[in-house]
């Protein structure tokens, strides 16, 4: 099975799409002649044309509202936010409009888009090109929101998303587009959305995620099996909505539970999750529920040891395992 | 740029110069007039406590009939927004429709009573859902351009929005990508003098809001919002011109909204009856109904039947309207998503 890095297999999902559905084009900033800042467009203009390879004025909420009015139309978009930080100007067509048009037609207009956007730190990124945004979305009925951490996930779930019928975020972690490589099926695959994944399967703690923290996650647990200490790893895949039966399933598997994320911890995605196992594992529990997150400051700074700081690393998420498995 | 003058002389059979035969002008003043008593009867319902809320299209029936007329009524894409009653009914909504969307009934076609009223919706005539977030459905028009331009069918999209509303970034950005793009689409903003309380001279500093087409590279006209051949005029050069592949036009219809911003305003806080009084000697229903008499179009007992229709029309719909079912309670959890059998 051939190996891919994480962006190759955006790249791969995207032109597999493409091929297969002449109603799917990419718009967005620099994706056309570029390929995009990171490429995960590249070849498909030459392979396209510019017609379905649409290199946009530099304007998020044209790009996400343009996308909204060719969906009606019966196409299905792909639009690029070159960073998830400057999807802000974009979020009154996302969710004022994306995410509600099914409901406020009665079903007579869908939007079948997916928004692709780079997210996530330690790329030296500073406060603009780290953030992580799925909080801001995670909170708005009609969006579903999906974070691969594997370049098989990336492509099945990539797919999955260009082919629902509803508006999709797709983030991609930009630390992981090169550094993450994984074997990938050449063959035509989905994963349905909203399906949470076990990772890794343990029986002392749990750990549920998503994004690179995944990868953070499976690193310590490698380490910690030398100890003796059985990790269980849950990966979200879909943060919005959540997949609850997955996420109850895991919190009872061990009792001991880590929820980790890089977003700012209060009101992140994993503020949910530990609400869902208060509210249906109280007594299935050992030990209180942690979470590990980047502190509540406004974002991640440039300079090297205030970036460093500021990100999860994966000592702390090994420690934090250990001392659950010793609670 | 090129203007068209405002307030120009009536000519006989000016319609005819337009290539519009009599019965076209007939059903153009029959959709103008259907908005006006509807527009009437909905302050009254609202005033009788029979219905919430009220936005009314009351000074801009004749720019918005015009538009649709100029428009291909079988294939072109358009998005309305909330105060184009005029414009619907020319583009096929019926009254018992519209009633339905004000009384925000089950069979109310554009949202199930969803949204407040005149938030337009019908998928069967190719008219956009739009939200109240004003001017958020520009970009909308253009990706409807742009898909079609990528499917290769040969059609408009035309928008509608108010000159407050030509201050938002998503004007800005809609304009930008559909001129960048040349696509067929026709930005039409009837420019009502006001948004809510604050007027023209506090929205913009140009003259015009056409005067901002230069700035995008983009065809831009003002015209006589009360008169419906100026609308039918410009907006058919500007579908003209669309075809061709000439790219979006702006449109400037200047109106005067002779009614209060919704049922919750009170105008008079901000402007004066004097100044009312004024504008409605304008009144676009009211002079072009004077100019197909004067060109012998509307007779008297034309426009006896024609009112005495629309009146049995609006109290039949009226009564539906208000009897018909609201959606189930429990249908407040439909179609978040799409719902797969």
């Amino acid at each position: 099975m051939p190996v891919l890095s994480y962006i190759e297999a955006v790249t791969q999902a995207l032109d597999e799409e493409m091929s297969r559905d002449e109603n799917v084009f990419v718009l967005g900033e620099d994706v056309g002649k570029r390929g995009g800042v990171f490429q995960a467009t590249k070849g498909l203009y030459d392979k396209y044309g510019e017609n379905r390879v649409i290199d946009t004025p530099l304007a998020e909420s044209a790009i996400a509202g343009v996308g909204i009015g060719a969906a009606m139309y019966g196409m299905r978009p792909v639009a690029e936010m070159q960073f998830s930080d400057f999807m802000l100007p974009a979020a009154n067509q996302i969710i004022s409009e994306a995410a509600k048009t099914r409901y406020r037609s009665n079903n007579d207009w869908s939007v079948p888009m997916t928004i692709r956007a780079p997210f996530g730190g330690g790329v030296h990124g500073g406060l603009y090109h780290s953030q992580s945004m799925e909080a801001i979305f995670a909170n708005v009925p009609g969006l579903k929101i999906v974070i691969p951490s594997t370049p098989y996930d990336v492509k099945g779930l990539l797919k999955a998303s260009i082919r629902d019928n509803d508006p999709v975020i797709f983030f991609e972690h930009k630390r992981a587009y090169r550094l993450i490589k994984g074997e990938v099926p050449v063959d035509d695959y989905t994963i349905p959305l909203g399906k949470a994944d076990v990772k890794r399967d343990g029986t002392d703690v749990t750990v549920i995620t998503y994004g690179l923290m995944v990868h953070y996650a499976m690193q310590a647990a490698d380490k910690l099996a030398v100890e003796g200490i059985s990790t269980h790893i849950l990966d979200l895949r879909t943060v919005y909505p959540l997949d609850k039966e997955a996420i109850i399933d895991a919190a009872r598997k061990t009792g001991k539970v880590l929820l980790l994320t890089e977003d700012t911890k209060e009101g992140s995605v994993i503020s949910e999750a530990a609400a869902i196992i208060a509210e249906n594992c109280l007594f299935d529990l050992d030990a209180p529920i942690r979470r590990l997150a980047a502190p509540d400051a406004p974002a991640m700074p440039y300079a090297g040891p205030l970036e460093q700081a500021f990100m999860v690393k994966p000592e702390q998420v090994e420690n934090e395992i250990r001392d659950l498995a010793e609670f | 740029m090129i203007k068209a003058k405002s307030g120009d002389t009536l000519v006989k059979n000016r319609h005819q110069n337009l290539g519009l035969s009599d019965e076209v002008v007939l059903s153009m003043y029959e959709s103008m007039l259907k908005a006006r008593r509807v527009d009437e009867r909905l302050w009254l319902l609202n005033r009788a406590g029979k219905i919430p809320f009220v936005v009314s299209c009351q000074g801009q029936e004749a720019a918005q009939v015009g538009a649709a007329f100029g428009l291909n009524r079988e294939k072109d894409y358009v998005a309305p927004y909330y105060r184009d009653f005029g414009f619907v009914f020319a583009w096929g909504m019926t009254v018992k429709e519209m009633m339905l969307n004000n009384f925000a009934k089950a069979e109310d076609p554009s949202s199930a009573g969803r949204q407040m009223p005149g938030h337009f919706s019908y998928r069967k005539l190719r008219m956009l859902s739009h939200s109240s977030p004003v001017t958020t459905q520009n970009p909308h028009a253009v990706g409807i351009a742009l898909a079609a331009k990528i499917k290769g069918d040969d059609l408009v999209s035309f928008v509608d929005f108010g000159e407050g509303s030509s201050n938002q970034g998503d004007f800005h950005e809609a304009a930008n990508f559909a001129a960048v793009h040349k696509l067929p689409v026709i930005f039409m903003c009837e420019n009502n003098q006001y948004a809510i309380s604050v007027g023209l001279k506090h929205q913009l500093a140009c003259a015009h809001v056409s005067d901002r087409a230069v700035g995008y590279g983009m065809f831009g006209k003002s015209f006589d919002g009360n008169d419906p051949l100026a609308a039918y005029a410009a907006v058919k050069e500007a579908a003209d011109r669309a075809h061709r592949g000439e790219g979006p036009t702006l449109l400037e219809a200047n109106c005067y909204r002779l009614m209060p911003h919704t049922s919750d305003d009170n105008d008079m806080t901000y402007r004066t009856k004097q100044e009312v009084d004024e504008a409605k000697k304008h009144d676009g229903v009211l002079t072009f109904a004077a100019y197909l008499r004067s060109v012998g179009v509307l007779t008297e007992e034309r426009e006896k039947q024609m009112e005495d229709q629309v009146r049995k029309e609006i109290d039949e719909a009226t009564d539906y309207a208000e009897n018909a079912p609201f959606a189930d309670p429990d249908s407040v959890l439909r179609y978040v998503y799409e719902e797969k059998n």
